[in-house]
């Protein structure tokens, strides 16, 4: 059975590790907070000037002046720091921040990112992910294995506009945890309870790269 | 101290005039100069480039100056949320430069540090290099984008005091403090104005020599984009 997006950032949960210093995008990677275990100290990091970002405000409490970088009221924390956009992206591009999670339109097997632009349709913009791509030394993709229309969007070679190159080590979707091998591919590692690798093979246009028996993915917190 | 005070918003831009280029500090709806844009909007200047995150919403911050077509060309990272935006991207009367918000945030601060140019490795490979220089340093390929050179700088600050010195609050900071450095004149709206002695040094986020006009706001919507809660248990 395929994962539910809930599902999906409560495996991404798991590679977050205590002491990290993480920055969520919008969509399933946004959800993935809400599964970081308790016994781990870690900070988000949102991109429009904050280190710490805590859960949303209660009904009343809303601050006009903190949001997060999807325009979302949020609250800080204790040891919260709050600095200006350019810093914000001096520690992105020094790569201070360890891990960065978002989500994709496509993957290419080499590792290339296209999630910004559909040529035809109105551009909204990057915001800050091709800044994240280019500079994260770990990025974690959270997407579906197909998109509405039931094509794969792991390619051999992204037909969107590119966001990033050679710069997704790790994606995981509804049906499976794959790496994005340096030398090209996907390497298929773990498998959605009840999904077979043969409807993983069918889903995924660019080359998968099997090797042994693919345990099924373990989503307990 | 140097007096940087004038009456209000219509003072304050007074000299802004057709065709000039802004740079407007704000993330979404937090932190906009809510009465400079309200006052450039009653102006009515037209043909503005404006430099700023993203472009507001239909009835609120920028949005309004595209309403009313004072706005020639929008250079920004992110501007969904705004149907007449859509409308006249679409049809061809305004022009958009996208380009990365750290590389956005980034030509402000080349900008008030007083060098000409910076390296950033956002971008490479994808249509925001083209026609842009690429060097190598270490292993790693990087673009060469220029500071940006804006006739004007609007923020908004928390605190201010005569001085020009200011003071944000909260994530309302983002772009304030950098396009604050980055403007040939910087115009600084703020939520309280107070005498030169009430703000300590060690807490001025934007030093007064960066601020050529500063006054008191007044009537601040700060209207919230995305109201999220959570309910008490």
């Amino acid at each position: 059975m395929s994962l539910s997006k809930e599902d999906i950032a409560k495996r991404i949960a798991k590679e977050i590790k205590d002491g990290y210093y993480v920055n969520l995008g919008i969509g399933i990677p946004t959800l993935v907070a809400n599964y970081i275990p308790e016994n781990i100290n870690v900070v988000l990091q949102s991109e429009n000037g904050l280190l710490g970002m805590g859960p949303f405000p209660f009904e009343g409490e809303e601050d006009a002046d903190l949001i997060n970088a999807g325009k979302q009221t949020i609250t800080t924390l204790p040891g919260s720091s709050i600095f200006d956009s350019a810093m914000s992206f001096g520690m992105i591009r020094a790569q201070k921040v360890d891990l960065t999670i978002l989500g994709a339109m496509e993957v290419s097997e080499n590792g290339d990112i296209a999630n910004w632009k559909i040529p035809g349709k109105m551009v909204k913009g990057m915001g800050g992910a091709m800044d994240l791509v280019a500079s994260a030394k770990n990025i974690i993709v959270a997407m579906q294995h197909v998109n509405k229309a039931g094509e794969s969007k792991l390619l051999s070679v992204c037909t969107l506009p590119l966001t990033g190159v050679k710069c997704i080590k790790k994606i995981v979707t509804e049906l499976a945890v794959l790496n994005v091998l340096p030398e090209g591919g996907f390497q298929l590692v773990e498998r959605a309870p009840g999904v077979s690798v043969e409807f993983i093979r069918q889903s995924t246009s660019g080359k998968l790269i099997v090797e042994g028996e693919i345990p099924e993915m373990n989503l307990e917190v | 101290m140097i007096n940087k005070v004038v009456s209000g918003a219509e003072e304050a831009i007074k000299d802004i005039s057709d065709g000039a280029t802004l740079m407007l500090g704000g993330f979404g709806l937090c932190g906009i100069p809510e009465n400079c844009i309200n006052a450039l909007v009653k102006k009515a200047v037209t043909n503005l480039t404006c430099i700023s995150n993203n472009a507001g919403v239909d009835d609120f911050g920028i949005g309004l100056m595209l309403k009313q077509r004072q706005v020639k060309k929008m250079i920004s990272s992110y501007v969904g949320e705004n149907a007449e935006f859509e409308r006249q991207l679409l049809s061809g009367e305004l022009e958009v430069d996208l380009i990365p918000q750290g590389t956005l945030a980034t030509r402000c601060l080349a900008a008030g540090y007083g060098m000409p140019a910076i390296f950033t490795p956002a971008g490479v490979g994808t249509e925001v290099a083209e026609g842009k220089e690429i060097r190598n340093f270490d292993g790693k390929d990087y673009l060469l984008e220029y500071a940006f050179d804006a006739d004007f700088a609007i923020v908004k600050a928390w605190k201010g005091d005569s001085a020009g010195n200011l003071i944000f609050r909260s994530t309302s900071r983002n772009f304030n403090p950098v396009m604050a450095m980055a403007g040939k004149v910087t115009i600084a709206e703020v939520e309280e104005l107070v005498p030169v002695g009430e703000l300590d040094p060690d807490h001025i986020h934007t030093p007064g020599i960066y601020v050529h006009r500063i006054f008191q706001g007044k009537d601040y919507e700060k209207r919230i984009e995305q109201r999220t809660v959570r309910v008490k248990s």
